[in-house]
């Protein structure tokens, strides 16, 4: 029994009972919290305490004050709070059904130049926001075949977010996974494409709207080039943008930044801590396959 | 082009089936490949248009304008490599090529010294492990934007300051951080390494799984010490994944910016001014958008090279099949 657990790990010490090995690696583990988790925890208590001294940082409050955050709304980061929501909201609405739909045609079709869609599809996973931060800021001004300015409007920040290549890819490998027969089924009983696509496919793929959520989420959430090239004015930004400007207003104090930071890192947070098994599963299916 | 064209008009066209009643057009095979090529086109459409509008045509652009001098509204001017050699005779251009290789290095290997670190201390599978494991990944989830500005506060300089204060328990500091020419680049190289590493840690982990554990026990057997073990049997079965963890940090580091632009923009004196932060500035601050798309398009070139040497390094190593 002993012997087994032993390689259950490469260090092999899980198992060891010796109370001086678990004094040592509960110190291991405390440290490991504090250096990690210990800096967005200090975030955590020092929004409630009132601190006006720029520099100190308090590890236990002796009161708890929701005085930042009222002050926080008055300097507009509701507002921000807000566009932050309309885009991460409409920005992974559409990035879901944009990969649902590529998805569907890679996984299930088989079509002359599939492979250079795919290769399209991965090359663009080399072209990020920040490399073409100069010419998408002239594109999203005027964008081609439509005409459209984008620039000074949320929009700007929510259609170039609804194609991502990770998530595509992330759904076709799902997507290969579901049996033929069910679609071959659906298809004698004279289901026609758009039918087989939402009342067969599209339920079965519930465990990976799950992933595809919870990144897509965190993704644009943590978008920070494509917003700033998009504002145009204060009032536009999302809330990680603002926090920036509201470090340099001088009638805003380091309580008020921080109460704004947690309201920046709430909710990615608790998008990751609800849906942590598939956000998991997302990360090494991504990664290790690739 | 022929991708816009096409959806508009088959989607029209494909809604008539949905009837139990209508049996599929008998043309044979030409026909229902064509019309399989139609539907995949129709789902493929907005992916691909999203794409060719917001990365594609941007691209383009970026190589268009490296050859001109960009004049708005007065019409672009041949200037064929002029932009390339400017940009890559400044001191600034250079330097900030030097520092983001520095950087991109630093926050790779650190990431994954301490990723490897973490993940064998955090391996296991007890409850209260994988609680732990949360904890360290959080840095990883939250907004880059929040990370900079907790740092900012953590490394305020001066006795007062939170990493200061700790640091002066060992008798060390207080040290500048951000705010000193000769600090800054490893103070952001921290966060990075703080940023980077709890994502290393569940990728290893999750190649540690895959170790076989019949390998300890044969290591066992031969009577193996721990660190003989990990040498000879862990870290090699591990080398796919640092593979890949390597490419992508470096990748990642290359086109750093947010962190950058938050924490210091670039200075005290330039001392953290990186690619990204140098051509934002050249771009969007001194109007040189040529030369701006010029530096765009060296670090595009280097991504794509990089890239593909790994590809071809990984290509290379027959051993990788065998393992799987």
């Amino acid at each position: 029994m002993s012997r087994t657990e032993r390689f259950d790990t490469a260090l092999g010490f899980t198992s060891s009972r010796h109370p001086v090995t678990r004094i040592l690696r509960w110190g291991v583990y405390v440290v490991c919290i504090v250096v990690f988790a210990g800096p967005l925890l200090s975030l955590l208590i020092n929004a409630f305490t009132p601190v006006s001294n720029p520099t100190s940082l308090t590890l236990i409050p002796d009161t708890v004050t929701f005085d930042n955050f009222t002050r926080a709304f008055d300097r507009g980061v509701l507002g921000y709070l807000l566009n932050s929501f309309f885009v991460v909201g409409f920005g992974l609405l559409a990035q879901i059904l944009v990969s649902l739909s590529a998805a569907y045609a890679l996984a299930r079709k088989k079509f002359p130049g599939m492979r250079l869609v795919l290769l399209l599809i991965l090359s663009t996973m080399m072209l990020p926001e920040e490399i073409l931060a100069i010419p998408l800021s002239l594109v999203l001004a005027d964008v081609p075949f439509i005409g459209v300015n984008l620039i000074g409007s949320l929009f700007g920040m929510i259609i170039p977010v609804a194609a991502w290549g990770f998530s595509i890819l992330v759904m076709t490998e799902f997507m290969k996974e579901i049996p033929v027969e069910l679609e071959e089924a659906a298809r004698i009983d004279g289901a026609g494409e758009f039918r087989i696509f939402i009342s067969v496919i599209l339920p079965l793929c519930r465990p990976a709207l799950g992933v595809i959520g919870i990144f897509g989420f965190v993704m644009i959430w943590d978008q920070y080039m494509l917003p700033l090239l998009v504002a145009t004015d204060t009032a536009q930004y999302t809330l990680p943008l603002a926090l920036r400007t509201l470090r340099s207003d001088p009638q805003v104090g380091l309580g008020v930044l921080l109460a704004a930071a947690l309201l920046a890192l709430l909710p990615s947070v608790i998008a990751f801590l609800a849906m942590q098994r598939q956000f998991m599963k997302g990360l090494t299916s991504g990664a290790v396959k690739g | 082009m022929t991708t816009t064209g096409q959806p508009v008009a088959v989607e029209l066209e494909s809604p008539p089936p949905p009837g139990p009643a209508q049996p599929p057009p008998r043309r044979r095979f030409g026909s229902i490949r064509l019309r399989g090529t139609l539907t995949a086109a129709v789902f493929l459409a907005p992916a691909l248009i999203t794409f060719l509008l917001f990365k594609f045509i941007p691209m383009g652009r970026a190589i268009q304008m490296s050859f001109h001098e960009v004049r708005p509204y007065l019409g672009d001017v041949w200037v064929g490599f002029d932009n390339y050699t400017r940009l890559l005779s400044e001191a600034e251009f250079l330097t900030a090529v030097w520092q983001t290789v520095i950087l991109a290095v630093g926050q790779t290997a650190g990431s994954l010294i301490v990723g490897i670190v973490l993940a064998l201390l955090l391996e296991g599978s007890a409850r209260h492990l994988w609680i732990i494991r949360t904890a360290v990944f959080l840095p990883t989830v939250v907004a880059l934007a929040v990370v900079a500005e907790v740092w900012r506060v953590l490394y305020y300089p001066g006795e007062a300051g939170v990493i200061n204060s700790l640091i002066g328990w060992f008798g060390l500091g207080p040290s500048e951080f951000l705010n000193s020419s000769d600090t800054s680049l490893w103070s952001v190289m921290a966060v990075g390494v703080w940023r980077g590493a709890p994502y290393d840690m569940m990728i290893i982990l999750a190649g540690l799984a895959g170790v076989d554990r019949t390998l300890y026990e044969a290591s066992a057997v031969d009577g193996a010490s721990i660190r003989q073990r990990l040498w000879h049997v862990t870290l090699p079965a591990l080398r796919p994944v640092f593979a890949i963890l390597i490419t992508l940090a470096a990748i990642r580091g290359l086109r750093v910016f947010t962190e950058i632009f938050l924490l210091t923009n670039g200075g005290p004196n330039g001392s953290t001014e990186v690619i990204m932060t140098l051509i934002y500035k050249l771009g969007l601050e001194r109007s040189e958008l040529g030369i701006a798309a010029a530096g765009s398009v060296i670090l595009l070139l280097a991504t794509i090279a990089l890239t593909l040497a790994v590809q071809i390094a990984r290509r290379g190593r027959p051993s990788r099949k065998a393992k799987r």
